[in-house]
Parts: C-alpha cells; sequence; structure tokens
C-alpha cells in the first residue's frame, strides 16, 4: 500500500479549511457550553425548587438522548417552526447546548463541594464576597472541576465529527467528501485520524498542566 | 387480537429500529468487554512492549472520533476482502471504541487494591490462579462496576452513529419515515424519548446491579 502525498497537497485548502471550521466549532460550542452550563450549575445548587425542576429536565433530556437526533430536530426541524439556521449555526449551538448539559453536573458538584460553614466564618470574619469567591470557592472549585471539565472538551472536540452530518463543512466532511471524489481511503483518512488523535492528546496534556498547578495550594 | 403487523407501518419501523440499536448496543458492548479485558492485561503486564502496545491503544481509540472510526472500519473491511453487511462493520467499530474505555475502567478497579493483599495470598500459599480469581478479580469487578456500567449506557446513544455506516437503526429509520412524511419534529423527538426513555431505564437498571454487587461488602450502596 503506497501513500500518495500529491493527493493531500492538492486537497490541502479544503483540509485546512475543514481543520478551521472543527476548531471554530469547537471552540464556539464549549464557550457556549460553559456559560451556559455554569448558569444551569449556579440554579441547581440554589436549590430553589422552580429552577431545579426545569433545569433536570433540560440536563436529563441533553445528556439522555444522542447529539445526532438532538441535531436532527433542530437543523431538520427547525425550519417548521420557523427557526431557519445554517448548518454551522445548528452544529455549533447545538453542541453547545448539549455540552451545557454536562457542565451544569460538573458545576454543581463543584459548588456542593464548599462546606457552607467556610462561607459562614469567612461572613463573619467580614471578607467581602468578591474575596469570598476569589479566594475561598474558586480555588476550591477549581481544583475539583478542572479534571472533568477537560475530558468533557475532549469530549467535545470529538463531537464535532458529528456535525459533518448535518453538513457542516468541517474536517470530516471534507475527507469523506475528499474519498468520494477520488476513492483513496487511506491518505484521507490517516491524516483524518492523526489530526483528531494529536489534539485530543494536546489538550488532555494542557488538562494535566492545568491540574497539577491548580493543586499546588493543597500541597 | 392486537398484533405487531396491525400496528401502523411508521410505529413498525420505528420498533425495529429500536431492536437494532439494542442489538447494535449489546453485540457492541459484548465485542468490547472481551477486548478490554486483554487490553488490560496488557497493560497490567510486566512485558514493556505489551504496556506501551496497550497504552497506544487506548490513547489512539480515546483520542479520535468513534464516527471517524466507524468510517475506518466501514471503509477498511472491503479492502481486505471481508465485504460483510454494515452491521458487522458498526459492532466492530463500536466494539473497538468502547473496548479502550472499559479496558481503562477494568484497570482503576485493580489498581485500587493494595499490593499487599496479593502479597499476603502468595504467602498464605494461594497459586497465581487462586489469588486472581478469589482475591483481586472480585474486588476489581467491584470497584470497576459503576465505570463499567455507565460506558456500557453511553454505548446506546454513540450507536446512533451506525446510521451513517447504513445500519437501519433507530436513528436512520426515523430519517426514512421523516423523508416519506416530512414530520421531522414529530418523528426526531420521538426517536429521542425512545432513547432517553432506553437510558433512563438501563441506568435504574445499573443502580440495582451496583447495589446487589455491594451486598455483604459494607461499601454504601450508591
Amino acid at each position: 500500500m503506497t501513500f500518495d502525498y500529491s493527493l493531500l497537497i492538492k486537497y490541502a485548502p479544503q483540509l485546512l479549511e475543514g481543520f478551521e471550521l472543527t476548531l471554530l466549532s469547537w471552540l464556539g460550542g464549549s464557550v457556549i457550553a460553559v456559560v451556559l452550563g455554569f448558569a444551569l450549575g449556579c440554579g441547581l445548587a440554589a436549590g430553589n425548587r422552580a429552577l431545579v425542576v426545569p433545569i433536570r429536565g433540560y440536563v436529563e433530556f441533553f445528556r439522555g438522548t444522542p447529539l445526532l437526533v438532538q441535531l436532527f430536530v433542530a437543523y431538520y426541524g427547525g425550519p417548521n417552526i420557523g427557526i431557519t439556521l445554517d448548518a454551522l449555526t445548528v452544529g455549533v449551538v447545538g453542541l453547545g447546548l448539549y455540552g451545557a448539559a454536562y457542565f451544569a453536573e460538573i458545576f454543581r458538584a463543584g459548588f456542593a463541594s464548599i462546606p457552607p460553614g467556610q462561607i459562614d466564618a469567612a461572613r463573619s470574619f467580614g471578607i467581602p464576597q468578591w474575596e469570598r469567591i476569589r479566594h475561598i470557592i474558586m480555588p476550591q472549585m477549581l481544583v475539583l472541576v478542572v479534571p472533568p471539565a477537560v475530558t468533557l472538551l475532549i469530549i467535545l472536540l470529538k463531537d464535532t465529527a458529528v456535525l459533518s452530518i448535518v453538513t457542516v463543512p468541517e474536517l470530516t466532511f471534507q475527507v469523506t467528501g475528499m474519498t468520494v471524489e477520488t476513492f483513496a481511503f487511506v491518505e484521507p483518512f490517516a491524516i483524518l485520524a492523526a489530526t483528531y488523535w494529536a489534539m485530543t492528546e494536546l489538550v488532555s496534556w494542557f488538562g494535566s498542566r492545568a491540574e497539577v498547578r491548580l493543586g499546588a495550594y493543597l500541597r | 387480537m392486537a398484533h405487531v403487523y396491525d400496528l401502523p407501518p411508521t410505529v413498525t419501523v420505528l420498533l425495529i429500529g429500536t431492536a437494532t440499536t439494542l442489538a447494535v448496543s449489546i453485540i457492541g458492548n459484548a465485542i468490547g468487554l472481551i477486548l478490554a479485558i486483554i487490553i488490560c492485561v496488557m497493560r497490567l503486564s510486566l512485558n514493556r512492549a505489551a504496556r506501551v502496545a496497550g497504552a497506544v491503544y487506548v490513547s489512539f481509540f480515546r483520542g479520535v472520533p468513534l464516527l471517524v472510526q466507524l468510517l475506518i472500519v466501514y471503509y477498511f473491511l472491503p479492502t481486505i476482502g471481508l465485504d460483510l453487511p454494515p452491521f458487522f462493520a458498526a459492532v466492530i467499530g463500536l466494539g473497538l471504541c468502547t473496548a479502550a474505555y472499559q479496558a481503562e475502567n477494568l484497570r482503576g478497579g485493580f489498581l485500587i487494591i493494595p499490593r499487599g493483599q496479593a502479597e499476603a495470598a502468595r504467602a498464605f500459599g494461594y497459586t497465581r490462579r487462586q489469588t486472581l480469581q478469589r482475591i483481586l478479580v472480585p474486588q476489581a469487578l467491584r470497584a470497576a462496576a459503576p465505570a463499567l456500567i455507565n460506558e456500557m449506557i453511553l454505548i446506546l446513544k454513540a450507536s446512533s452513529l451506525v446510521s451513517v455506516v447504513g445500519v437501519a437503526d433507530l436513528t436512520r429509520e426515523s430519517q426514512n419515515i421523516v423523508a416519506r412524511d416530512l414530520q421531522p419534529i414529530k418523528w426526531y423527538l420521538i426517536a429521542a424519548l425512545i432513547y432517553l426513555v432506553i437510558n433512563l431505564a438501563l441506568a435504574r437498571l445499573g443502580v440495582t446491579v451496583e447495589k446487589r454487587l455491594n451486598v455483604g461488602y459494607g461499601a454504601v450502596a450508591v
């Protein structure tokens, strides 16, 4: 089996464009997931029934159904209820809404890990609220939140491949297109798998460095 | 008498799709568990080459999207002369991927057992085999059970991707129905609900199994 590099050079523009879109949808989806997930996690931690019940429903639905089916509902069903969005928007927002359900649980667990007595104590010492958050809540919460958050970011990175099915022209989409046009199988899929593999290893390397730094105060 | 053939054709099709989804998930999980045991043994082995090979396997199959793995298996099988129906590519792809996660879950189970236990067993004259069978494996399985069960449940959702390689699972069948009656919201939401119900039922079953495994060991049931 020979490896035809010229094929990759010929398709370099499409592959690069796909790679950019993969990065863009990952970053966009992750930002939405973290921000919305944080808000939902706060709601769950607040413990108000009127908040907790709908958020639980949201979390259960988005965690209990496949991302692909969620994307189908939004992309093919959206126009029926007057929401016509382009594939990329559906992909990024869909990925964000999906990830938010998982982040909500991560942040909820983070908040739950801080004993309420610490906050009471800090308050009675007269420590202002932003300093309580900055010096007491955040350092303890981040140690707990970062490892699962990194795992989730890696899952979201890999799930961007699913966006190709709703025609987002990201890397997997470009590679399957290339396979159809050239009948070449080895070259496109080798570069595809290698790219994802390198990216996930890189993210997980940064993640373990962050864990070490955030946990430094514990030693 | 109500009979399955009396149901509206769309419902029958969805039920068959659901059965396919369950079959793909169960067989994929079975292949994955068998492979996971082999990879876990490699990763815990004293042989350096086996350890490295196991680690590379886990890193690759956890680092590349499942969809890409399924496409590779789907396109690769015919090139080595195996012209099998898509169902086989799907269960092999799912199995290869989940094996990497399950191997790590199993390994985690073994790593929490204090080294002294194996040494003590040997000192009491247990053979290697007896040590594994009576001391190490039962504890490792009990410790790994929640993670193992969780991953098995995740495969159900992940199996929706096999629709892309031509398996007529729940996702694919709902696509087929939508192509005919053009009601995407209705049918995709029904498909989503079916996935959700099976997922919740499996999660409930998982909790029961974990409780059963912990009976008599003083461990706190989840």
